[in-house]
């Protein structure tokens, strides 16, 4: 019998399971996927939003600045990458000054700090590649970019190390209600808990419905992505977003916490809560605003395109709060953008709301802080001459694109909740993620993987289930 | 931190690296290091288990590993030295390389030459923008190769590919002959990529088909692969709306372009051609950093690999020879004289020439943009042409020549510039 079971190990879930483990409880996350991070949360734009784009007196709002205000100690204490490089809301039309005004005002009254609108002048200083078109921008000095899968990983991590279980292809498919407490129905077997945590994404409103008579429907609203290699670092250095208006919303483009520029999303509404695929008119849709904010953009350097499903609830609000009529099943639905930047603090809002419910008692034993993979590019050559010698293995390169050496590999698959798959090793180092997009090293990596989890190559999968990557042996069906 | 010292060091150990090491030593350098990534000599010539290697070299047909193997063997008996599992993680202006490995950690080596020969990668499908969804079951043409041939391993059953360029080729027939079925070649352009002796004897004598002006519109499939669609192109590359077909299999391979790996020597500063993706360097094959170096497919991507230990072995001359001059040739840079590909032709190497300092004869390589089909090799010195020579087909696939002679050029008047070009009958 579990206290609490969360369904679901993404950014939401893996930090209100963390913040949980702050309190004597006996706490279950649930994944259907095989890794954390594996839905919403590890494709999206990896932004620490200021606050000044939800609307006021909103919960999303709230959230959305405590959480921004939280990261950077959380950042240290757990150790992942986030760095804040302000964002710019620019303005390309003389005539929509009133609405980056308006922008500001509703910036203000979030509680967002050092806000301030920019002339053409200083904004070129901040940022020389800016359009010719640019007439102002709103800058927000507190805006900051993250490492999404970092952040994620290293939630989960800490709340494991402090004693919370997590179970992988583990598949929820229902629930029964007890006297006081709830059987969760999964595909490996029935659980039973006192209270349930909804964090399942774009899943949320099948699971929020099963229990509820008051319905809630979430879009997975898909966005495009094209990221670009490191070597266009420094093209822009702050987040650059278009002011929306009438000449449309604009996309993005950014800086990412390890140098490559990242442009996109785009918005487009699908059925499919898998439909995670690209398309041809999206990736064009994006090509052709990228070039709006900025001039110059170096798209022929994509290394790769993706996309990623915000769960866009009907009302565009977080709903998070016990469900009216299922008493102990608590929602954490609706989390779309600014559900990364907001996620520290979704965390500690379900952690108070089922603490309170539960009676919960401090964990004494609980420790906060967790040491990330070492990344032997963070010492001097010395001391990463000292770090081989005790150990060769941070003297192979297996990754050239990205660096990542073998011993960083090891560590990522051995750690807590270790990697399993190619990309399960690609999200903790990176290896994989760069310009030949593993087409050098995933040999390699599936070798690593191999040995280290004592299983066969051929077991090894690129993301789990059937995503095998070797299928058999030469002329094995001749 | 060790620091060690070298007259010449050789980034790369495949077949530019071999060349250049050992035609190096053979022009009277001791000291040479060739630093290697991965766990033995060769390259990737250690997948290419197919023939066709060395025609021109040792006039007999080899294998990768064979032709490889030669080269290893001179390396050898010359007594060079090597390092394995080596990777290169910067070289400074001045010539010092920063390298790792697992016995002897970080470590330095003073150069007085380097010689750039890290070969190049394949373009992935992200930044061929393919879209659809990214489940396992792709694999660049290579990575495919290295499975197969090197470790065993079937990556796929039923494989379509996109692209012909040669590595694609040769591995429709590879999977084919390990009990694959290799449903389509697609090509995004009008003509192959590839070498037309690989087009006949790894498709058409295995009933394979080839798609020109076709690409992948869409990847099915959440886990692994489950099918792939293919669409006709119009003349600016762009899907034609109602040829789609769709392909049920559980493989796409690619085989689309290479691209020239020059990370490291972008960040000591080489200047890089924008067409060729690869340095820019004079007829001695020296970049615009003094005393640095390169060759093979780092320089630009060859067909054969015949021309890259050629043109590696001239770098490793010049090599020498720069080191033991101690400079320059003093006779430089005053007299370089720019090549201008142009009219059909995309680049040359070299990009100059000295006509002081050049051999007799130098061969100028260089490729097509597009199919030409009885069409003259033009060179004009200055505005009076001295080459027209009458080609039946060039193609972007198969890399041109023309040889310049220090004569002529010497002895023309006031040169400031040769151009190549590609001019109709």
């Amino acid at each position: 019998m579990y206290d609490v079971i969360i369904i679901g190990a993404g950014v939401s879930g893996a930090a209100s399971a963390r913040e949980l483990s702050k309190y004597k409880l006996k706490i279950c996350v649930v994944e259907k996927e095989e890794d954390v991070c594996c839905g919403t949360s590890k494709a999206n734009s990896a932004i620490a939003h200021a606050g000044f784009d939800a609307e006021s007196g909103s919960l999303m709002a709230k959230l959305n600045v405590e959480g921004n205000q939280m990261m950077e100690q959380l950042s240290k204490e757990l150790d992942f990458p986030f760095k804040q490089n302000g964002s710019l809301v620019v303005c390309l039309h003389e005539e929509e000054m009133p609405n980056l005004q308006k922008l500001y005002e509703r910036g203000i009254e979030n509680g967002v700090k050092d806000l301030r609108i920019i002339n053409r002048k200083e904004l070129v200083e901040l940022e020389p590649n800016i359009s010719d078109e640019a007439v102002a921008a709103l800058y927000a000095p507190t805006g900051g970019i993250v490492c999404p899968f970092g952040m994620n990983i290293a939630f989960a991590e800490n709340a494991a190390r402090n004693g919370v279980e997590f179970k992988f292809d583990t598949e929820v498919t229902g629930f029964e209600k007890k006297e006081d407490t709830w059987i969760v129905k999964t595909s490996q077997g029935n659980f039973e808990t006192k209270y349930v945590v909804n964090a399942a994404g774009v899943y949320a409103d099948h699971f929020h419905n099963m229990v509820s008579e008051k319905k809630l429907h979430i879009t997975p609203r898909r966005g495009d992505y094209c990221l670009l290699d490191r070597s266009t670092e420094g093209f822009v250095t702050h987040t650059i977003f278009q002011l929306p208006g009438k000449y449309g919303k604009g996309v993005l483009v950014t800086p990412t916490v390890h140098g490559n520029t990242l442009v996109g999303p785009t918005a487009i509404d699908v059925e499919d809560k898998e439909g995670t695929n690209t398309t041809q008119a999206g990736i064009d849709e994006l090509i052709s605003k990228a070039g709006s904010t900025v001039k110059g953009l170096p798209i022929r350097q994509v290394i790769t395109s993706f996309a990623g499903l915000r769960a866009h609830e009907d009302g565009h609000e977080f709903y998070i709060g016990e469900v009216e009529g299922a008493k102990g099943f608590i929602d954490c639905a609706g989390i779309e953008s600014p559900g990364l930047t907001s996620a520290p603090a979704i965390g500690k809002m379900v952690a108070e709301i089922v603490s309170r419910l539960a009676g919960a008692k401090e964990n004494p034993d609980f420790v906060g802080t967790r040491k990330g993979i070492l990344d032997p590019k963070t010492l001097s050559n010395e001391e990463r001459a000292a770090l081989i010698k005790e150990n060769p293995a941070y003297g192979n390169i297996i990754c050239r694109c990205e660096m990542i050496t073998e011993g960083e590999i090891i560590d990522a698959i051995n750690r807590p909740l270790g990697a399993k798959s190619l990309d399960g090793v690609k999200r903790r180092t990176r290896a994989g993620m760069g310009r030949c997009q593993a087409g050098f090293c995933s040999p390699r990596t599936i070798e690593i993987l191999a040995r280290e989890r004592g299983v066969d190559p051929a077991e090894i999968t690129k993301s789990g289930g059937n995503s095998k990557i070797i299928v058999g042996i030469n002329k094995d069906r001749i | 931190m060790l620091r060690q010292v070298y007259d010449i060091v050789i980034v790369g150990g495949g077949p530019a690296g071999l060349a250049a090491a050992v035609s190096a030593k053979r022009n009277g350098i001791e000291s040479i290091l060739v630093l290697e990534r991965d766990k033995e000599l060769g390259g990737i010539l250690n997948q290419c288990i197919h023939n066709g290697f060395g025609l021109h070299t040792f006039k007999e047909e080899l294998t990768g590993p064979e032709y490889a193997g030669r080269f290893i063997e001179q390396l050898e008996e010359e007594k060079i030295a090597y390092k394995l599992n080596t990777m290169v993680m910067d070289i400074s202006g001045d010539k010092v390389v920063t390298a790792m490995n697992r016995e002897d950690g970080m470590f330095e080596i003073q150069a007085k030459a380097v010689i750039l020969a890290m070969g190049c990668r394949e373009r992935s499908r992200g930044a061929l923008n393919i879209p659809g969804y990214r489940p396992a079951g792709i694999y660049s043409a290579g990575t495919a190769q290295r499975l197969v041939n090197m470790e065993g391993y079937m990556p796929g059953r039923e494989v379509v590919i996109l692209g012909s360029g040669d590595i694609g080729l040769i591995m429709a027939r590879r999977m084919t002959l390990e009990g694959a079925k290799v449903k389509v070649v697609a090509e995004l352009l009008p003509y192959s990529g590839g070498l037309k002796r690989n087009i006949v004897q790894c498709l058409d004598d295995f009933g394979i088909p080839l798609k020109l002006s076709h690409t992948v519109v869409d990847i099915d499939g959440k886990e692994r692969v489950e099918g792939i669609t293919i669409a006709q192109v119009d003349e600016n590359r762009r899907p034609i709306p109602g040829t789609e077909e769709h392909y049920t299999c559980d493989t796409l391979l690619l085989s689309c372009g290479l691209i020239p790996e020059n990370e490291i020597s972008s960040s000591l500063g080489v200047e890089m051609s924008p067409v060729t993706s690869g340095p820019l360097v004079n007829e001695c094959l020296e970049t615009n950093i003094e005393g640095v170096f390169a060759c093979g497919n780092v320089l630009h991507v060859h067909d054969l690999v015949d021309f890259v230990s050629e043109e590696a072995g001239a770098a490793g001359k010049h090599a020498a020879e720069y080191v033991k001059n101690g400079a320059r040739h003093p006779s430089s840079d005053a007299k370089d004289i720019p090549i201008t590909a142009t009219q059909g032709a995309r680049y040359t190497v070299p990009k100059t020439i000295n006509p002081d300092r050049m051999d007799e004869k130098h061969i100028v390589r260089f490729r097509v943009g597009d199919v030409y089909k009885n069409c003259y090799v033009s060179v004009y010195l200055n505005d009076k042409r001295v080459i027209h020579r009458k080609r039946p087909v060039m193609a972007p696939g198969e890399m041109e020549e023309v040889v310049l002679k220090k004569e002529e050029l010497s002895a023309f008047p006031d040169l400031s510039q040769i151009t190549v070009k590609i001019e109709e009958a």
